[in-house]
């Protein structure tokens, strides 16, 4: 019972786009990601394809040939109408820690002063929800998480800075994030978390994927410079839940 | 090894590029020029994926410590061995303690080294592409020593190719992009009806082009693109992203460059002109 409407384009020769009803909807992104892992699993096992899912849509890239769009397409919407749901999918719940002290948070005061709220009920609001990975790009592992509440959306800034340190986290609108390199940036920035989202040294430079939850939690200048430590040496934890999709 | 004795403008290491990592937002790097540098490889008879030295512009100086064979194509980029003048598009014997220098661009922008064997960097993340978040540096400096293999003989299937007119061709071939459905009979117009010129930002990331059209604002989520796509602004600009380019965005992508295409477009240079076409 896979009831979304979707479309199929082609993307050049080498890509084919699929695009479900254009919304940012947590029951969409669990659609695309279902029905990605089943046709991989199940249709182009084997095949060298990349896979790259963001919000309500989702690319399949194939370099070695062109695709033949029409086969595709129609075999796409074919097993689209299968039983999806039989292979079972998995996602991750991180929990990462901030420092949300006013020197990494260098726009808390701002936006304390915008909205009305303290700087503490700023955090509280912060770490007491759980987003979700609607995408990653922008920067290699950065993050596109969604399900920010309403009284922690703030516009971008006005002007972009010419450069937002290495882990700092960001508000910008409905979305929050990590930037995991120094970069240019305009988000509002209001803390940093000591784990390096991005690390091409590792065997899983990236360890989030598109569909994971995250949920902040706040940690003192102390802990963050020990957690810091720990990352750099490759000794830190990460703590992470394992939840049925 | 090879010594870079000074290393010119922006000389990078090349190869295909890096697969397997779009979903966590890396790009695929690699040949700027693919069609230039697979030439290079061939005529060295190295795999199609071997690693060159992308060169842009200006060229770099090299002190080779061991004997092999060399090969350039892409931008028409005077050089000489030990002060005698050489061919680009030819297999040229390289000696124990030779120097190459480069010198006056003819044509083109990116020329393309290639050794025997391709450059033995190391890999990251299955790539020896330079891309400053996987490898920290993205070009090479003053001192950087490059690892080749060895070859005292080697008898090339062909020692030398004609320099075709790819260099000179200005059509980019495309196809339709995702959003391209959007656009207005006028706006169509004007992507097809007239040429364009390379602004000055241009680079591995990105070419923009200098005229603006009239731009599309609609509301868009973030989604995947690819090297080779043109993506349009509200404001009007014309935005190609190239091998470096992020892997999702927010601005409609309205055509989509060929393979080809591509190559002729990491050729150009600031003032340069192009056309789109569009392959039905």
């Amino acid at each position: 019972m896979n009831s979304y409407p979707i479309s199929i384009r082609p993307f050049g020769i080498h890509a084919i786009l699929l695009e479900w009803p254009s919304r940012v909807d947590v029951a969409i992104l669990e659609d695309i990601l279902q029905f990605t892992q089943y046709i991989k699993e199940c249709c182009l096992k084997g095949e060298e394809w990349e896979i790259v899912p963001a919000y309500n849509s989702v690319t399949l890239i194939y370099r070695e040939a062109p695709i033949n769009f029409k086969e595709l397409k129609t075999k796409l919407l074919d097993w689209y109408k299968e039983d999806i749901k039989v292979v079972k999918r998995q996602k991750n719940l991180w929990r990462l820690p901030v420092c949300y002290d006013e020197d990494f948070g260098i726009d808390l005061k701002e936006l304390s002063e915008k909205s009305g709220n303290t700087i503490d009920e700023l955090v509280k609001l912060h770490t007491s929800h759980i987003y979700t990975v609607f995408g990653i790009g922008f920067l290699p592992g950065f993050t596109y998480l969604g399900g920010v509440p309403e009284e922690l959306q703030f516009n971008r800034r006005p002007e972009p800075r010419s450069k937002v340190l290495k882990g700092s986290v960001g508000l910008a609108g409905k979305q929050t994030g990590i930037y995991p390199q120094d970069s240019p940036g305009g988000w509002n920035i209001i803390g940093k978390c000591s784990v390096p989202m991005f690390d091409p040294k590792a065997k899983e430079p990236c360890f989030i994927s598109v569909g994971d939850q995250v949920q902040f939690h706040k940690i003192t200048k102390a802990e963050f410079d020990l957690y810091e430590i720990e990352s750099e040496v490759g000794i830190y934890k990460l703590e992470k839940i394992v939840l049925d999709a | 090894m090879l010594k870079v004795l000074k290393s010119g403008l922006f000389t990078a290491v090349q190869d295909i590029g890096r697969y397997g990592y779009l979903n966590k937002g890396v790009p695929v790097a690699g040949f700027m020029d693919g069609v230039s540098a697979k030439k290079a490889n061939r005529l060295l008879d190295n795999d199609a994926h071997a690693a060159v030295l992308e060169i842009t512009m200006t060229g770099p100086t090299l002190f080779f410590e061991e004997a092999t064979y060399i090969c350039m194509t892409g931008a028409l980029l005077s050089a000489t061995l030990n002060n005698e003048p050489i061919n680009n598009y030819e297999v040229i014997k390289i000696k124990e303690g030779d120097i190459l220098s480069y010198g006056k661009l003819e044509k083109g922008f990116r020329n393309y080294l290639a050794i025997k064997g391709g450059f033995k960097t190391p890999l990251f993340l299955g790539s020896r592409s330079l891309f400053s978040s996987v490898t920290k540096k993205n070009h090479l400096v003053d001192g950087n020593e490059l690892e080749y293999d060895e070859c005292s003989h080697f008898e090339p299937k062909i020692s030398k190719l004609k320099v075709d007119s790819f260099l000179d061709e200005k059509d980019l071939m495309v196809t339709q992009g995702p959003e391209y459905g959007h656009l207005s009979d006028k706006q169509l117009e004007m992507i097809f009806g007239k040429k364009f010129s390379i602004s000055n930002e241009n680079n591995r990331m990105a070419y923009q082009l200098e005229e603006k059209i009239v731009g599309l604002s609609i509301s868009m989520i973030t989604s995947a693109t690819l090297p080779g796509t043109v993506q349009l602004t509200p404001s009007g600009k014309l935005i190609i992203l190239m091998k470096d380019g992020q892997t999702t965005g927010g601005y409609p992508r309205i055509l989509q460059l060929s393979d080809r295409a591509i190559s002729v477009l990491a050729q150009k240079k600031y003032g340069d002109e192009v056309r789109f076409k569009l392959n039905a």
